[in-house]
């Protein structure tokens, strides 16, 4: 893997320990069951809208959020189960949102494609693709602002580099010296389009090269580890230099864009699918960890029914929870009394 | 009372809130080195520094955007545009992002900002730099829209703007920075949705704001000496949420009314008043209400035809003479 200033050579389980290897299996294997649970209600229509599934990329959310500290920031896209669960959204109240009940962390107003959990500085869940990144900028500027050592941590799609905000945000957080760690979840495919086909660069991450200042690295985002240590140095750097880093994690989706697409196609053959499954974050990292003697079969086992149990649990949990009243519409469309409307605009509803 | 500017007023709101709350930053093109393409910032930049008075690359979406995620986080930034036309580009930053982000995220962040800026044409700036952006604004759950049109209102809306903790769009008039007015000399606040009578009257009620109360006043001031009629102006200040209750209150005495705005006809402004105040006032009403709008073209950059297509007070006396039965 290439980097715009040095090769960067992790060592075996980055001198993690056993406890913190747990952790990233772990919050790998949440992220693929939620999401299997997820795509199973999903069919039985307890789940509506745009609903865009996470299953292959585990290993981003799970070694980049692993790296940072709970004081810190995250903030993402419409993709953004994986990231909630990761950052210590419970399923509950993932899937509660999911199924549009008081419950789920956004109390329903946000759906798949916006979890939010400020308890855990966890800031959405953004539609509209690259809209989030200068507001990661923005979240820099706060901590230079008040200058503490808190991180933002940013992720997106490959869609994103080349529109508009990428640059804009880019810009000024290099030029501004912004704690932001920005990474792109190269998965290939914007929606359906092979992002070869509409990128005038072959590797995403030399887009930094533009920002004096951004240091740019491209990581195996199949590689749970590898993108830990890539965050890790780039956290490291934001908090003690105040600098950005941008880091291309290099992925793959195993399903469609979104439930409305198909997995193959038009863009992408049934066999390139089978063969990227090949390289299974969770599955590579399981063989490495018992061959290393640090869990056996049985102790990998156990911990995935210990995940699926809770997530069978979350979403009996999401469809028992209320769906919200009448009273929720205009709850927090304003924080005071201000409803919106004047009065009796909307008396015949 | 001081008589100060709409542009000192903009000012002095801006270093007084600065001066009380330490998260108040003021960001955009110009705003700091240069006082302010037109000079509202003046002396900020040497009196905050460079972190609360930030000049920023000309990316109106990227610093509209800066500023909603350091209001999430609990900064409260005024966004300056250096024109309202500008922000086109940050449209998305605006109503996708700052003014849905309390709902969508089930009110856990709320995004205390104002976006500010002047509107409207000023003079031969032809039709990309001369239009009018409030209903574009107004018409958005989430927003609050304010539009002064005297530096008392500049000064004491801004800073309830600033104190706001939602997202506020403040436009200002390109043409009323030069104005001079009365201004308390204390703490100054103007409550945000709160309409003004700005000149008493019984004949005939013209609602305005922005540069248009002005237009509105001139025509009152004619009207009275020409036709002894006696119109009230009042002067909208908010335009989400829009003072109905204000409007409705005049009308009910006058029973004649004359809707006054600048831009666009179609789903203008003007239309949402007119609404309120046939559902509110019909019986009191003695004659269909009134519009008079800037004409639906885009801006011409000849003089001759800009006089024509931004309303005067000439079609504000027509219209008046109209609801009146004079014409």
């Amino acid at each position: 893997m290439a980097s715009t200033e040095e090769a960067v050579v992790g060592e075996a389980f980055e001198g993690l320990s056993k406890e913190k290897l747990l952790e990233l299996l772990r919050a790998m294997l949440v992220s693929r069951r939620f999401e299997e649970k997820t795509a199973e209600s999903y069919q039985m229509g307890k789940i509506g809208g745009f609903c865009h599934l996470y299953i292959g990329q585990e290993a981003v959310a799970a070694g980049a959020i692993g790296a940072l500290r709970e004081d810190d920031y995250v903030i993402t896209a419409y993709r953004d189960h994986a990231q909630a669960l990761v950052r210590g959204v419970s399923p509950r109240k993932v899937m509660a949102e999911l199924y549009g009940r008081i419950d789920g962390c956004s109390r329903g107003a946000g759906g798949s494609m916006h979890m939010f959990d400020s308890s855990v500085n966890f800031m959405g869940g953004h539609g509209i693709v690259g809209t989030h990144l200068p507001i990661a900028t923005g979240v820099g500027y706060a901590i230079r602002y008040r200058q503490t050592d808190q991180v933002c941590l940013c992720f997106f799609g490959d869609s994103v580099v080349n529109g508009g905000p990428f640059h804009e945000a880019f810009n000024m957080t290099a030029k501004w010296e912004l704690p932001v760690v920005y990474i792109v979840e190269n998965n290939s495919y914007g929606m359906g389009t092979d992002i070869d086909r509409v990128a005038a660069v072959d590797e995403l991450f030399q887009r930094a090269c533009a920002y004096q200042g951004k240091r740019a690295e491209q990581v195996d985002g199949q590689d749970v580890l590898a993108v830990y240590g890539a965050v890790q140095r780039a956290v490291e750097r934001a908090r003690t230099e105040k600098r950005p880093t941008f880091i291309e994690a290099q992925t793959y989706r195993y399903l469609g864009h979104s439930m409305s697409d198909p997995a193959h196609g038009v863009y992408r053959s049934r066999e390139e699918v089978a063969e990227e499954r090949e390289r299974d974050p969770i599955n590579t990292f399981v063989d490495r960890l018992t061959e290393a003697g640090v869990l056996t079969d049985e102790d990998v086992e156990a911990m995935d029914r210990e995940i699926i149990a809770e997530v069978e649990e979350a979403a009996e949990f999401a469809d028992a929870s209320p769906v919200p009243g009448p009273e929720e519409i205009y709850a927090h469309v304003y924080s005071d009394e201000y409803r919106g409307g004047p009065d009796g605009r909307d008396a015949w509803r | 009372m001081a008589v100060i500017t709409y542009r000192d007023a903009l000012n002095r709101a801006l270093r007084e809130e600065m001066e009380r709350d330490d998260g108040v930053f003021l960001l955009g093109e110009e705003v700091g080195e240069y006082d302010g393409a037109y000079k509202v910032s003046k002396g900020l930049l040497d009196q905050f520094g460079e972190w609360r008075v930030r000049d920023t690359p000309i990316a109106e979406n990227g610093f509209a955007g800066l500023g909603v995620g350091a209001a999430m986080v609990g900064l409260r930034p005024v966004v300056e545009f250096m024109t309202w036309n500008f922000a086109l580009l940050a449209y998305d930053a605006i109503v996708n992002s700052a003014a849905k982000m309390y709902h969508m995220s089930g009110g856990q962040y709320n995004v205390p900002i104002v976006f500010r800026g002047p509107g409207g044409s000023a003079l031969q700036l032809a039709a990309q730099h001369s239009q009018v952006p409030d209903p574009w604004y107004a018409n958005i759950p989430g927003l609050k829209v304010c539009a002064p049109a005297t530096p008392a209102d500049a000064l004491g809306l801004l800073k309830t703007a600033i104190r706001d903790d939602d997202p506020v769009v403040f436009i200002e008039g390109e043409l009323l920075y030069n104005v001079k007015g009365e201004v308390p000399d204390g703490e100054h606040l103007v409550p945000i949705g709160v309409a003004e009578v700005k000149r008493p009257g019984a004949d005939v009620t013209i609602v305005a704001h922005g540069k248009m109360v002005h237009v509105a006043l001139q025509a009152a001031e004619q009207l009275a000496k020409q036709l002894e009629v006696e119109a009230e102006v009042v002067d909208l200040r908010s335009l989400r949420p829009l003072d109905t209750a204000g409007v409705v209150e005049s009308v009910r005495r006058t029973n004649r009314a004359v809707v006054v705005e600048e831009g666009w006809p179609i789903s203008g402004i003007g239309a949402q008043v007119v609404d309120d105040i046939q559902r509110e006032a019909f019986d009191s009403l003695d004659a269909p209400v009134a519009r008079v709008s800037g004409l639906d073209v885009p801006m011409h950059y000849a003089r001759s035809l800009e006089k024509i297509i931004v309303p005067g007070p000439e079609p504000v006396i027509e219209a008046v003479k109209h609801v009146c039965y004079l014409d």
